[in-house]
């Protein structure tokens, strides 16, 4: 049976696929189309298709995100604004040079490569950063609603950026002095690669807004997702103009990651999210290591190898999303049983 | 150009109608889900 030009079956497996990728957008503010886009290039689709389909998913995820972290008070829409200034410019760099490498038939082995390298070293960093989390247990007041950040709780390395007066300066969500150069720096380099590999740019924006600028994680993804609304509505519109935006993928995977976003997000206010980095680290090293095998599997003709690929990505996606849902449920239940044993006033 | 304005514009209304559909749902669903999930 064929809905929209697809199989039933593959219709079932973008709905699924999506809801994985919600829970995970929707609790860490990232993890969308960079999924997204190496599953569409591994089954087989043409580069700009993928990313351009992969970069209208994250739009519309975005947009039903941003709507339920609005309600939870945690978007800076100032900081938000100068992040959209500085991403725009940098997506349409990345697209021209996309296009520049795919008139040249480079276009493939270049992304794959890239995303090889960051993923890999997003994940080793967060991975590094959450075993040494575990150790030290110092992260919860990242956690704290109203966006308030204890000094202590600032990575080194924004404290030292933070330092840099460059004027003028700016005063972003708690109460944190930085450079507006140092935001639209930032919004640029995550812009550029989003135009390039056709992702939100939140795995690299939403910890590069922590760790480089100091923004409280709540407000941090929040804001990241806001301005993923705008980077990838305008993303999803040059590749429009293109014809490389396949609806009939974007709307089953977007019907499902719209019920995980949903979920994903709730379960930010019930769950630490050191329990899960760890995690969501182990799953960009899957995901690196996985567009690596698609390469290997590209250049020596090994159909297997690309098969372990797509298996590799669906299994991590599926079992961090897992992770998230668990510790949500397990949350509901401890707070049930703290409330049974807690003595009535 | 109009094609391209289309399609943003359909993941858009897509992404409206889910949240508000989703919405809508979880405001009936939720709480009774939450008290068997305690329960259980």
């Amino acid at each position: 049976m064929e809905l929209f030009g697809l199989a039933a079956s593959m219709i079932a497996l973008f709905v699924g696929f999506g809801f994985m990728v919600g829970v995970l957008f929707g609790f860490f503010g990232m993890g969308g189309s960079f999924l997204v886009t190496p599953a569409l290039m591994i089954m087989g689709f043409e580069t700009t298709t993928a990313v351009g389909s992969g970069m209208a998913f994250v739009f519309g995820t975005a947009v039903i995100a941003t709507l339920k972290h609005r309600d939870l008070g945690q978007v800076d829409y100032k900081l938000g604004g100068l992040m959209i200034v500085g991403t725009t410019a940098g997506i349409e760099v990345g697209r021209i040079g996309l296009y520049f490498l795919q008139d040249r038939g480079l276009a493939g082995l270049i992304v794959g490569v890239t995303y090889v390298v960051l993923l890999g070293g997003v994940g080793l960093f967060v991975t590094r950063n959450a075993l040494r989390n575990d150790e030290e247990e110092s992260i919860e007041e990242q956690h704290d609603p109203n966006g308030e950040i204890d000094p202590d709780a600032i990575p080194d390395i924004a404290k030292t950026i933070q330092s840099y007066t460059i004027p003028p300066m700016m005063t972003i969500g708690g109460g944190i002095k930085v450079s507006l150069w140092m935001v639209l720096g930032v919004a640029f380099a995550t812009g550029l690669l989003s135009g390039f590999l056709g992702v939100g740019g939140g795995f690299i924006r939403m910890p590069a807004m922590f760790y480089l600028i100091g923004v409280p994680v709540p407000i941090a993804v929040g804001t990241d997702l806001f301005e993923i609304v705008f980077s990838g509505g305008l993303g999803s519109f040059l590749y429009g103009l293109e014809g490389a935006v396949d609806l009939s993928i974007v709307v089953p995977l977007l019907a499902g990651s719209a019920l995980g976003a949903r979920i994903g997000s709730t379960a930010t206010s019930l769950v630490e999210e050191s329990e899960i980095k760890i995690y969501f680290g182990l799953m960009l090293l899957g995901g690196s290591v996985a567009v690596a095998l698609r390469q290997l599997g590209n250049a020596y003709g090994i159909g297997e190898l690309k098969l372990v690929s797509f298996a590799l990505i669906m299994l991590s996606a599926l079992a961090v999303g897992s992770a998230v849902i668990y510790s949500a449920l397990k949350a509901i239940r401890e707070d049930t049983r703290t409330a049974d044993v807690s003595p009535a006033d | 150009m109009l094609e391209a304005a289309t399609l943003v514009g359909a993941v858009l209304l897509e992404a409206g109608v889910l949240y508000l559909g989703y919405g809508a749902l979880s405001s009936i669903v939720a709480k009774p889900l939450v008290e068997r999930i305690r329960t259980l």
